[in-house]
């Protein structure tokens, strides 16, 4: 309910900034002060105001929604461990969508999971990416979760979804040595792909394992909470295939959206947040050995 | 088509995306060029500046030495880019808070430097070739001559002043340059095992033994090579060099390692399992035992008996290798080791080094070795050797 009345909320607003931007057009044909007029008009989607001063993707180019404007946005992404059934569809979605690497050591997301057994201290943990699930899935390709423990006896499990935390003091953004990559002003960390060099220094400095080396590309890349998709007022496709809702996404800006509720209904925690990156994924339902 | 990535294997739990090598050797190659440049411009210095009149064989050869593996040091990092071709990127947009962002400058700036420093030394030596030869390498040399054939003492003096002043300002550039690629691990907070505040003087004290080293492996080889007499003397004096360095260097570390397992913090625990098992042999044993304990002692012995003439250099010449092969091993275990202890703190990962590709260990091999055949060549061009030494004195004192 509460996501229809977002979503039909960030419709609203795209078609009032198509407005906008018809009425502009019209003005700007009208040559009624065309110059301030058009100077007005497209700082209303800053982004596509920018990229056409500079031309550079980082501005422009990765911007192709010409009427959002990402000062008026601050994302954020919410996991409910709690409800997480580890099926993966997550990480084969996002896989899809945003053509990562069709292997099983390069991901934008992934599911951990963690299991007590009777009289053990400490969990055992594994992710998709352990070779015995990839036997039981039969493929790189496909993702699943072997029952490797079901002849044991379980004291505690759990599935933790993981992606980029797309920090407020990201360390990858301050290692880069060209500003490849970077934090957008709707708080999402990007790279531009036209810009990086594949030096790897960020992927060193990701203290989440967040980033892998594309290389095909030679480019780093990671998690973008589907950009090309928020800013179109859709979900990410991780959150949109979640078929329990274990994850959570939206605009804190806006006091209803999921993600603000999410953040007010529960006590949330980030993870490694003595590493003062201020993540942005707020998890519910972790345990200590989570980080 | 997918690309082929290397996967390592590892034990415990680590993160998917770890489960490909980012850093390969040749970013163990790449410090461990830099550390033999900010060495041999060292010696350099302690003759050009401090007045060890007893390196003096050895200076020109420093200089040299330096010259060649500093322009050799992009080549690692080059061969390691996704993109080389946008390496630039980093120098006309820097990013400011990034450490690696410096490196295009710092670079440049020593490069132009030790160019600049070694132009000022061999002057007369250029000025008498291009006066003297009529073929093509006297075309060369009169080229390099900039037009400037005074070598009155007036012009002399001057040589000497910038030639010092150079040598001063070399001094913080090349171990600010070596101190730096320190920092670049120790700033990250992500491993543990790069974490450290001292990383920056291990990488620098390092540094300087190993350039030392190297020069002692030099001179001794370029004697036998050109059948001289080794001058005793001096290679005595980079052995006090070295004695002095190395125990900063090895206290340095030893400090280091007790700070990091005596505070105990999470993932402790598979450090001191990644120490006592995989790592056993390359850190205790090879980069410490053998690499630097047993130069050490040797030194010490040898300083202690006043060992002279054949036996010196016999036994300073197999320390000085010992030495460089355990400030390779240091920056291998950098490198290589604090990418196999997992992010995670609870698994570890095996790097496997292939033999052969771009980033294999024939091309770090080659790229370590490169420049000496520089050297090599460069020393037909302009030879560093003080016995000659028609060449120049305008570094004396």
């Amino acid at each position: 309910m509460k996501e229809e009345s977002k979503l039909s909320l960030e419709a609203r607003r795209a078609f009032l900034g198509k407005l906008g931007l018809a009425a502009t057009c019209t003005g700007a044909a009208l040559g009624v002060g065309a110059l301030g007029t058009i100077q007005t008009a497209t700082a209303k989607s800053e982004p596509a105001a920018s990229g056409a001063r500079s031309g550079t993707a980082a501005e422009g180019g990765s911007f192709p929604t010409p009427d959002y404007d990402w000062t008026q946005h601050q994302w954020a992404f919410g996991v409910d461990a709690t409800k997480c059934i580890g099926c993966l569809r997550c990480v084969e979605a996002c896989k899809l969508e945003n053509n990562v690497p069709r292997n099983a050591h390069q991901f934008r997301t992934w599911v951990e999971r963690y299991v007590y057994l009777d009289g053990e201290q400490s969990a055992r943990i594994d992710s998709q990416q352990d070779p015995v699930n990839i036997e039981a899935s039969g493929s790189e390709k496909e993702f699943r979760f072997a029952n490797r423990y079901k002849d044991a006896k379980v004291d505690k499990a759990f599935f933790v979804p993981k992606l980029c935390n797309h920090c407020t003091h990201p360390a990858c953004v301050q290692v880069c040595p060209t500003g490849a990559t970077y934090r957008t002003k709707d708080g999402v960390v990007l790279i531009d792909h036209e810009y990086c060099i594949g030096c790897r220094y960020c992927v060193q400095a990701c203290p989440y394992g967040a980033r892998y080396f594309d290389e095909e590309r030679g480019v780093s890349d990671k998690c973008t909470w589907c950009y090309h998709r928020i800013t179109k007022g859709l979900q990410p496709a991780c959150v949109e295939v979640c078929p329990v809702g274990a994850r959570v996404f939206g605009d804190t800006r806006d006091k209803q959206s999921p993600i603000s509720l999410f953040i007010r209904n529960n006590r949330v925690q980030v993870l490694r947040p003595e590493s003062g990156n201020a993540p942005n994924v707020f998890y519910v339902g972790i345990d200590k050995e989570v980080n | 088509m997918d690309p082929i990535i290397a996967v390592a294997p590892y034990t415990g739990w680590v993160y998917p995306n770890e489960t490909v090598f980012e850093w390969s050797v040749l970013i163990a190659v790449y410090p461990y060029l830099t550390g033999l440049v900010a060495g041999a411009f060292t010696v350099s210095s302690l003759y050009q500046v401090f007045g060890f009149e007893r390196l003096k064989p050895v200076a020109h050869l420093a200089l040299l030495t330096s010259l060649c593996f500093m322009i050799f040091v992009p080549t690692p990092l080059l061969l390691h880019l996704g993109h080389p071709e946008r390496a630039f990127n980093s120098t006309i947009t820097p990013h400011l808070t990034s450490a690696m962002a410096a490196f295009g400058f710092f670079a440049s700036f020593y490069v132009a430097l030790l160019i600049l420093e070694g132009w000022f030394a061999y002057r007369p030596f250029i000025v008498a070739q291009a006066q003297k030869r009529t073929d093509l390498l006297g075309r060369f040399y009169r080229l390099l001559t900039l037009g400037s054939y005074d070598l009155s003492e007036h012009s002399m003096r001057y040589d000497r002043k910038w030639i010092f002043a150079l040598a001063v300002i070399g001094i913080p550039a090349a171990h600010g340059l070596h101190g730096y690629v320190g920092f670049m691990y120790g700033s990250l907070k992500s491993r543990e095992w790069w974490a450290s505040d001292l990383m920056p003087v291990i990488f620098l004290f390092s540094a300087i033994i190993s350039g030392v080293a190297l020069l002692v492996v030099l001179y001794v080889a370029s004697c036998k090579l050109r059948k001289i007499p080794v001058d005793a003397a001096c290679v005595k004096g980079l052995a006090y060099t070295i004695w002095a360095f190395i125990m900063v260097a090895i206290v340095l570390e030893a400090l280091a390692f007790a700070n990091l397992v005596y505070k105990g913090r999470e993932g402790v625990d598979m450090i001191m399992q990644y120490v006592t098992g995989p790592l056993l042999v390359p850190y205790f044993v090879l980069q410490f035992g053998i690499g630097a304990i047993t130069p050490f002692l040797l030194l010490s012995y040898m300083i202690w008996r006043g060992t002279a003439g054949k036996a010196l250099v016999v036994g300073v010449t197999i320390c000085a290798v010992l030495v460089l092969f355990s400030v390779f091993m240091m920056r291998w275990n950098v490198v290589i080791g604090g990418q196999e202890i997992s992010k995670t703190g609870k698994g570890l990962l095996s790097y496997q080094m292939p033999l052969f590709g771009k980033e294999g260990a024939l091309v770090a091999i080659t790229l370590t070795l490169a420049p000496l055949a520089l050297l090599y060549a460069l020393t037909r061009l302009f030879p560093p050797w003080a016995d000659k030494a028609k060449l120049t004195d305008a570094g004396s004192h």
